[in-house]
């Protein structure tokens, strides 16, 4: 089977401060992978650089086969879902949501349609007129993956999205996630620290460690790794 | 958690402060009221009157208006440009015109948009016949947009770097474009701070003084503070001015309604902090187009002031230092400045205790509640009541019993002393609060009190916002010719007054040379009450 790999990140370099990043990987398409490591160590970064905001110094970055490496972050095919502040915060749902299918607004009956679907399948229905001031921390990450489920792009790209929720609801966001991949089986790329996550939505997992990529494979592997000392303690509970 | 003598003792020294402002603030009003003349109404709204009312309003609003709307590119443009060579630089300068001296601020003005000035040398080098007048309307206008563009300026950059820097990641990664940009995001965050800041800036160009009094004058460019003025000092009609006087308390009165009525907006200006990363305006048009925004308000803003020093510099210092008039009048301005910063702290000191002792107590009393909220906007009545007024009112309160002249000095103290009410309370206030909660149960478990309390605790925790607020108020009273030019005189000579007085005998080399002088020193007592204030912060 051979398709065009949905991230590539060839030889990839980049110098922030004093910190130095090398990134050279690439992610199958259709897959969950867990981007993992101690904090500090150039996750974020790493998403930053598939994302558009940060552009490398040295290397090349595809996605979809395609050459971004020093394209704007809105001509680049993916979603964004942050820990926190993803929606306009002076912006209703529907505004809101609206914006990740056109820019400008300017959208047809079907479209508007379309957004009254995305917030009925998170779980927000009839939530089109609310602020997101008045929603709770989960509503507005729901909120946030029903502007994902619109824009319809082949890359999710999550930067710890369930961090600031407690264990509850955390666990039932992993579950509409995961329900969500299975419908779209787009590619998704999770931050995340909680080794607890990586168990749970993960397919492959990137393991980075001061900068640099120190295991990219299959969960089953990363999760009964011994051979390394700063995976091993970030796996097994100490 | 406080003794009941450390109870008493912050209620007493509340009761002191509202008492002493109170008395300060009524009895000059009182006698205003008192001294009315009969038949009120009628010169109330004479014809001449009416027109000085139009004008002072016509002006502010203009001036607002100006302000609010040739801030907002600078704004947008600053908050786009992250990463634009020396912005921290241009942020900073964009504070100087708040700390510098009105009078001063006028000076270079004058220095650039005058008949003499670089703009009309320009202009008329250009073959243009009709110059720039600095004086009348266009002048006060320039004046106040120079003064106040910057702030508003400043307050709506915070807004726009308060917004969570994943707002820009969103933006970029929607694609939105400048236009929707300015739609979503950035026209609702100006939206939130315009209002707030357009009432403070009316209300500071509707009680404007000295530009006023520099720049216009005339009987087509008067506002109601200068008329106040003018009818007292040279035309010597008391009435008149009374009337005058009352008018502009009702007008104050009803600006400071109307601005109730909106949010209050912090006045934390931005800029200062980290800014967040954009990813918008890559094009060349947008880079172009900020760049000329940014630098055409850097010059404007820079080159009055580089005038300022140029002309001063051409002024003989040294024989300006030694003279014997200059010494006088320095003296005078740091005695009253430092009394008047010592007063302030001292009312400011007052309020806050007996604040923190009601806030202190787990049951309150109504009429507790009432005291902490009179105490609370106290400082907002001099806002009420402008300096020249106060001073009309005390300047017929005491002619009865003397000469003006000998109670002059402390007067003038203590109309700065509230001036500077407002903004000492605003430095100590949160810094006394933080203190408290820090150390408020350690020291009451310990048992630590009374002196030891002051010197171990106290002093150290708080010597740094005291010292800030006596600079920011020693700066407000130095450059202030709002109180003195009622009372200055030969005997009684402020730095500002010296200035004012030389610019009127056509030494305007002189009056340059001072301005140099009294400018630098109150920038840097300015600095010295703000820059602390931000790295705490």
């Amino acid at each position: 089977m051979k398709t065009t790999p949905a991230v590539q990140l060839d030889t990839v370099t980049l110098k922030l401060g004093q910190a130095d990043f090398f990134f050279d990987c690439t992610l199958a398409a259709g897959q969950v992978t867990a981007i993992t490591g101690p904090s500090g160590s150039g996750k974020s970064t790493f998403l930053n650089l598939v994302a558009g905001f940060e552009t490398p110094d040295g290397g090349r970055i595809l996605l979809e086969g395609r050459d971004v490496t020093g394209s704007h972050p809105g001509e680049r095919p993916l979603s964004l879902v942050f820990q926190d502040n993803n929606l306009f915060a002076h912006l209703d749902l529907f505004t809101n949501i609206g914006l990740g299918l056109d820019p400008g607004l300017k959208l047809s009956a079907a479209e508007r349609q379309e957004v009254s679907d995305a917030l009925a399948r998170v779980g927000l229905a009839g939530y089109e007129k609310r602020k997101p001031g008045t929603l709770s921390g989960g509503e507005r990450q729901r909120a946030a993956f029903a502007r994902a489920l619109v824009r319809k792009r082949p890359l999710l790209l999550l930067d710890e999205p369930f961090a600031a929720l407690d264990p509850a609801l955390r666990l039932s966001m992993a579950d509409l996630l995961a329900a969500l991949h299975q419908e779209t089986h787009n590619t998704i790329l999770i931050v995340t620290h909680d080794i607890e996550e990586v168990r749970r939505l993960a397919d492959e997992v990137i393991f980075i460690d001061a900068g640099t990529i120190l295991f990219h494979g299959e969960k089953r592997i990363f999760l009964t790794h011994r051979d390394d000392d700063a995976i091993s303690k970030f796996v097994l509970p100490s | 958690m406080l003794t009941r003598a450390e109870q008493t003792r912050g209620l007493a020294a509340g009761a002191a402060s509202l008492l002493l402002i109170g008395l300060f603030v009524t009895l000059p009003t009182a006698a205003l009221l008192m001294t009315a003349p009969d038949g009120l109404g009628q010169t109330l709204f004479d014809a001449y009157t009416l027109s000085i009312l139009r004008f002072t309003l016509l002006q502010a609003v203009l001036s607002t208006f100006l302000s609010v709307l040739l801030a907002v590119p600078v704004a947008l443009s600053l908050a786009r440009r992250s990463r634009f060579p020396g912005r921290i630089w241009i942020i900073r300068l964009m504070a100087v015109p708040m700390g510098l001296p009105v009078l001063i601020g006028a000076l270079g003005l004058i220095g650039i948009f005058g008949r003499q000035g670089l703009l009309n040398d320009l202009l008329t080098s250009a073959g243009l016949r009709n110059p720039v007048s600095i004086y009348g309307l266009t002048g006060i206008l320039i004046a106040h947009v120079f003064f106040n563009l910057p702030l508003a300026a400043r307050l709506m950059l915070a807004g726009l770097e308060r917004l969570p820097p994943e707002t820009w990641r969103l933006s970029a990664s929607l694609g939105l474009s400048s236009w929707s940009t300015f739609r979503f995001v950035e026209r609702p965050a100006l939206a939130a701070v315009i209002p707030g800041a357009a009432g403070l800036i009316f209300m500071l160009c509707a009680t404007s003084f000295t530009l006023v009094l520099v720049l216009g004058g005339g009987p087509a460019a008067t506002t109601l503070e200068v008329a106040i003025y003018q009818s007292l000092r040279f035309d010597f009609d008391p009435p008149r001015a009374v009337m005058l006087a009352l008018l502009q308390i009702a007008l104050t009165a009803i600006i400071l309604l109307g601005l109730g009525r909106f949010a209050t907006t912090d006045r934390s200006a931005g800029g200062e902090g980290r800014a967040p990363k954009r990813f918008d305006g890559r094009d060349p048009a947008a880079l172009a187009w900020d760049t000329l925004v940014i630098l055409l308000a850097t010059l404007f803003l820079l080159l009055p002031l580089a005038s300022i020093v140029v002309s001063g510099w051409r002024a003989d210092l040294g024989r300006l230092i030694t003279m014997p008039a200059f010494r006088q009048a320095a003296l005078t301005s740091l005695s009253i400045a430092l009394t008047a910063a010592l007063l302030s702290l001292l009312m400011a000191g007052g309020i806050i205790k007996a604040r923190s002792a009601i806030a202190d107590r787990r049951h309150q009393s109504k009429h507790l509640a009432a005291f902490s909220t009179a105490l609370a906007t106290l400082s907002s009545l001099v806002l009420l009541v402008p300096p020249v007024v106060l001073g009309t009112g005390w300047f017929l309160l005491i002619r009865p019993f003397g000469q003006v002249t000998s109670f002059a000095p402390f007067l003038i103290a203590a109309i700065n002393a509230l001036m500077a009410l407002p903004f000492v309370m605003r430095v100590l206030e949160p810094a006394v609060e933080t203190h408290v909660a820090r150390t408020r149960r350690l020291s009451a478990s310990l048992g630590i009190g009374g002196i030891s309390r002051l010197r171990l605790i106290d002093w150290p925790g708080l010597r740094r916002p005291l010292f800030m607020a006596l600079s920011f108020a020693m700066a407000l009273s130095l450059g202030d010719l709002g109180a003195v030019a009622l009372f200055g005189s030969n005997d009684l000579t402020t730095l500002p007054w010296l200035i004012y007085s030389r610019l009127g005998s056509y030494r305007t080399h002189d009056a340059d040379g001072l301005a140099l002088i009294l400018g630098v020193i109150c920038l840097i007592l300015t600095a010295l009450g703000t820059v602390g204030h931000k790295e705490k912060q």
